[in-house]
């Protein structure tokens, strides 16, 4: 009992942290929101999934990565190939010139499902592709990287170019991908319509739960050896490589478990918004993707959660409010966070609970020293250097 | 006869083809310049690069507006004039910058990646909102339109040959200027070894601001170039920044010479991909060789010995 | 405040009766009144109408790489819908417009065509321009039953209950377009080239169709590049060395500027080459200029300079709305046809309803719109319309040298796919 609660929950912090999201988000949105901004919020937070990952990998392991567009990509694109190959039976789709398969496939004179898209006709092998494609393309991508100490803005870049090459093999093979329009149209999943207020509310419940259990996952992960091999990696990699560690096995490891959570993100972005398409996973949304870690605080897996949603309703508002002064806002918000706030949304909440709370009510003083010192508390900016 | 073409029709689509590999490579080594220096003497990675190339191309935009309605006479000369303003302008702004934002960041290489970028979407929105969101055209003086012919079947765009022309004066002169002046020569200093520097009595924030500069300056003129080719909208900067970042991270980053040699590379890789099979076939078989030779050799070509 | 909307109303009304004979606008019947069809009959699924008001959706984008392309369209669509209301609205309504910005994105379509439609509750929407919006979009209008008014030229192999598609869909763009080629430029090798996306492809695939067993002619070179594409060195090398009657382009986007730009350079002028478009409109041209394109051909259903009193009209409201530098492209008349073609269906319809206004709307004519004579299609949902044919001058305006009958929309087109 006391091991769940310390090494799950993550203490009391950890714990508290999750109750609460835990009531915002399975309570609070769905009670205080209508169905159209329950599914929205819905949506935000499968980009919670991929910041979460980001949080691990930039935040703890100090390694960012601007290209997990591609992973949220493989996710979405393995979840929509399903999901499409069951709207496009031959009765649906008679019309075309070869009924039965993909639409955009018939406009590209396909005569037969390719040979690629025939194992995702079933759904068990398309929800183990979900998390093993992302995984397999990260392993062999930090294999050729770690392996060789590429890191640092070498690492950032390389990505981000993957990224782009991702989304352009998507555009260039229409046939095959539906190209720039995306996989657009889905319907059902095992004949349970997803387009339903009803399934909206299921799916919205179904995404909260499991980002906690990742949540949660994480925390364990980290409250053992891996959290105090990542601290050190991060710090110091050196002095970890001269006493005998594998440095590039931790890495890749952490870059796994990244690609996975975004992976997942795709695929349940795709099951909440009908589509995905090249424009989503391409080289400006994998950066937009680490503003909502920068803002939210890059190494708290709480901070992240909320930086994406408050970032995303910003976005939403904003831009219907005022279209042009969005780019400005978020350009701003990116050089306002790098260079005052490194810490993000979740550092001012520590320095409001560490600090300026304690001062305000000097009898509350006691309690709060007696607290562990908060996770995010120990992450420095300086741990970045190369 | 071979494939039904005369040997001469074969021999000036050659000389067409080699000579459109080495266009497209000066445009892309134009576009690489700037951030090869940056990146290889400071170790920051400046985002909004292509916003630079954008504001040197709407400086030229500026001055044909300006020339066209107030001395219409001038237009065969002002080109020469803006690129030099291009230049002026930019460095101006990049000096700005260093001095109000990137200086800050000299330890956080990630961060600085992150503001930079974040200067790139503020500075596509000022071009929106002054310019207009249409794609703008300066008017080009009549030199520079046109081909040569050299003979019947044969013709060089002359545009092509500017840029190209260009592109030679301001590699050779960058290199003068790094291995040949007292200033490159305290820029290299800095880059072996910044404390020793410092000791030596150089003012190393003072060249990092010059350096800073100077690629900004060198990307304006690029932006300038361009267009020549093709036309500059709010946007356009982010067109240019994939192509100089994969010349670039193909190079290996902190050498002229890489730079050069992977412009070259994809250039041509591209221009005969794209001559024997079909346009985006071509451009996604270039990518794919150069992600294959990335995960092979991840710091790129000519990567630098010195262990950070 | 109702009494002061209704004092408005009075006003607009008395003003509009003296501009309606000096507007194309006052062809129409303008004397409806709200209290002929009361809110409860002329709207039973719970729409956003008023005794004196009725929301529509404007979804463009105003922002991101697409607004160049799309801000005609935003344009025209108030333009019509000032029009309309300055006259009287649409069964003594006026109309009010809730604009939203795409942003160029295909997500951010999807998100704001649900605000849209379950938020707002908008009677009818007119928007998207690119095909992966309107793709983005239209589940989310067949779910909700929407009305979507889609103005873009596009590819065909589309028809949705809710969707009107005031464009011309491929068929309609090419098949006359090559004729006239074969016939008076005696044409017979072509070399297809396109931006690498779904229009292009498809209208190539109906392109070669018709080369091959209408005109038997031959296509000596397809070929497609990616958007945003700048170098078309090789490309134009291998144009030189295959030598086709005629070129058939269809790039589009920041692509046109430079490719326009280097065949021009490389010598491809129109002194000895013949080149048709489907995608350069006067918009475009305007980025290009008019000197790389002289003597080059468009096929389109509408060019700014078409001489008839209803375009001169439809021009003359537009630059003085919007600056006499303004040009109007081919989308721009269709985006303006939108408004009007939903107005008279709900006229004819008695109500707002989707399903009555869509059962309303086949066979509608819309004599007075800028391009001529169209008329919805009784099934398809999309417009009969002619083909014009128009020849670049120097000043980024076309001289129109064809135009073909009316053409009936097909855009399931058997033999073509």
């Amino acid at each position: 009992m006391n091991i769940l609660y310390n090494r799950i929950l993550g203490g009391k912090t950890g714990a508290r942290g999750l109750l609460v999201m835990a009531i915002v988000l399975l309570i609070g949105i769905p009670c205080a929101l209508n169905p159209f901004w329950v599914n929205l919020v819905g949506k935000y937070l499968c980009f919670a999934f991929t910041a979460l990952g980001l949080a691990l990998l930039w935040g703890r392991a100090g390694i960012l990565s601007l290209g997990q567009g591609l992973f949220f990509g493989l996710g979405g694109y393995c979840m929509a190939m399903f999901l499409k190959l069951e709207a496009s039976d031959p009765i649906s789709t008679k019309i075309q010139s070869t009924p039965g398969i993909p639409d955009f496939m018939d406009w590209n004179q396909l005569k037969h499902l390719p040979a690629l898209w025939v194992p995702f006709k079933s759904l068990p092998f398309s929800l183990f592709a979900v998390v093993a494609l992302p995984t397999l393309v990260a392993f062999i991508v930090g294999l050729a990287m770690f392996k060789r100490r590429v890191g640092g803005v070498y690492f950032a870049i390389i990505t981000q170019a993957l990224a782009l090459i991702f989304s352009l093999g998507i555009d260039g093979n229409q046939g095959y991908t539906g190209g720039r329009n995306g996989i657009t149209d889905l319907k059902t999943m095992w004949g349970w319509d997803i387009r339903t207020r009803h399934a909206q509310y299921i799916l919205y419940f179904a995404t909260c739960l499991l980002l906690l259990l990742s949540v949660a996952l994480l925390q364990w992960l980290l409250s053992g050896k891996m959290g105090k091999m990542l601290s050190a990696m991060r710090e110091r990699e050196d002095r970890l490589r001269f006493s005998g560690y594998d440095v590039s096995m931790f890495k890749i490891f952490v870059f796994c478990v990244a690609a996975v959570l975004s992976g997942i993100g795709g695929a349940l972005f795709v099951l909440q918004v009908g589509f995905i398409a090249p424009s989503l996973v391409g080289i400006v949304p994998s950066i937009e993707m680490v503003i909502f870690v920068a803002i939210g605080g890059r190494a708290s897996f709480f901070g992240v959660i909320y930086g994406a949603l408050l970032v995303n309703a910003g976005k939403s508002l904003l831009s219907d409010a005022f279209p042009q002064a969005w780019l400005f806002c978020m350009g701003g918000l990116f050089i306002g966070v790098v260079m005052l706030f490194p810490n993000g949304l979740a550092g001012g909440w520590d320095w409001w609970c560490k600090k300026a709370w304690p001062y305000l009510m000097p009898a509350a003083k006691d309690r709060s020293v007696k607290q562990p010192a908060a996770e995010f508390a120990e992450v420095s900016t300086k741990g970045q250097n190369p | 006869m071979i494939f039904g073409y005369s040997l001469s029709d074969l021999w000036s689509i050659f000389v067409m083809q080699s000579f459109s590999g080495l266009s497209l490579f000066s445009v892309l080594l134009l576009m690489a310049l700037g951030l090869t220096i940056i990146f290889g003497q400071m170790g920051v990675v400046n985002l909004a690069h292509g916003e630079f190339m954008a504001m040197g191309a709407y400086t030229v935009y500026l001055c044909s507006t300006i020339v066209q309605r107030h001395c219409p006479s001038l237009t065969p000369y002002y080109f020469l004039v803006a690129i030099v303003l291009a230049f002026c302008v930019c460095s101006l702004f990049g000096l700005l910058v260093e001095w109000s934002l990137i200086r800050f960041l000299y330890k956080r290489p990630l961060d600085s990646l992150l503001a930079t970028w974040g200067l790139s979407l503020i500075l596509q929105q000022s071009f929106r909102s002054i310019f207009g969101a249409r794609e703008v055209t300066p008017v080009l003086p009549n030199w520079l339109m046109g081909a040569f012919n050299v003979t019947s079947t044969i013709q060089l765009p002359i545009n092509g040959v500017f840029v190209m022309g260009l592109t030679l004066v301001l590699t050779l002169g960058i290199w003068f200027f790094l291995y040949h002046s007292r200033i490159g020569l305290n820029m290299r200093a800095t880059v072996e070894n910044r404390v020793m520097s410092g000791a030596a009595g150089i003012n190393t924030k003072l060249v990092d601001r010059f350096t800073f500069s100077l690629g900004c300056g060198i990307a304006g003129v690029a932006g300038a170039a361009f267009t020549t080719i093709g036309s500059t909208g709010p946007d356009s900067g982010s067109r240019y920044i994939v192509d100089s970042f994969l010349v670039v991270v193909f190079g290996g980053m902190t050498r002229l010479v890489g730079t050069i040699v992977s412009a070259f590379g994809i250039a041509q890789g591209q221009s005969i991909a794209q001559f024997f099979m079909e346009g985006t076939m071509g451009k996604v078989m270039i990518l794919l060789v150069v992600v294959v030779i990335l995960m092979i050799r991840p710091k790129g070509l000519f990567a630098s010995k010195i262990r950070s | 405040m109702k009494h002061s909307c209704q004092l408005n109303y009075k006003l607009r009304s008395k003003l509009s009766k003296l501009t309606a004979a000096l507007t194309l606008a006052g062809f129409f019947a303008s004397g409806l009144r709200a209290a002929d069809f009361p809110t409860g009959q002329v709207d039973t699924t719970g729409l956003a109408v008023t005794d004196n008001t009725i929301t529509v959706g404007q979804l463009h984008s105003a922002t991101g790489t697409m607004a160049i392309s799309e801000a005609g369209s935003i344009e025209s669509e108030r333009l019509a819908i000032d029009q309309i209301n300055a006259e009287g609205g649409i069964l003594g309504r006026q109309i009010k417009v809730i604009v939203e910005d795409g942003a160029s994105d295909w997500p951010t379509f999807a998100e704001k065509s649900k605000e849209l439609l379950e938020e707002d509750h908008v009677a009818a929407v007119f928007g998207c321009w690119t095909s992966a919006s309107r793709k983005a979009v239209l589940p989310i209008f067949e779910r909700d039953d929407g009305l979507l008014y889609y103005p873009t030229f596009y590819e065909g192999l589309e028809q949705s209950h809710d969707v009107f598609y005031t464009g011309q869909e491929a068929t309609q763009q090419i098949i006359a377009g090559l004729k006239w080629l074969s016939d008076t430029k005696h044409c017979k090798t072509f070399y297809l080239i396109g931006s690498d996306y779904i229009w292009p492809r498809t209208s190539n695939k109906i392109a070669r169709k018709v080369i091959e067993n209408d005109i038997h002619g031959r296509v000596v070179g397809e070929e497609y590049y990616p958007l945003g594409t700048t170098d078309f060195g090789s490309l134009i090398n291998k144009i030189k060395l295959k030598k086709p009657d005629a070129i058939y382009a269809i790039v589009v986007g920041g692509s046109n500027v430079a490719f326009y730009k280097q065949l021009h350079a490389a010598g491809i002028t129109s002194a000895n080459w013949t080149l048709l478009t489907i995608s350069v409109t006067e918009d475009e041209a305007l980025g290009i200029g008019g000197e790389n394109l002289t003597g080059f051909y468009s096929a389109m259903k509408y060019f700014q300079s078409l001489d008839n009193p209803n375009n001169k009209a439809f021009v003359a409201a537009f630059k003085q709305k919007y600056g006499p530098n303004s040009v109007i492209g081919d989308v721009t008349q269709a985006a303006y046809e939108g408004p009007w073609l939903w107005k008279m269906a709900v006229e004819k319809a008695h109500s707002f309803d989707v399903d009555k206004v869509v059962a309303a709307s086949g066979g509608i004519e819309f004599t007075n719109a800028p391009e001529g004579y169209v008329r919805i299609h009784d099934v398809n949902h999309h417009l009969w319309s002619k083909l014009r044919i128009g020849e670049w001058q120097d000043d980024g305006q076309v001289k129109v040298i064809y135009e073909s009958g009316l053409i009936e929309p097909n855009p399931f087109p058997k033999g073509y796919q």
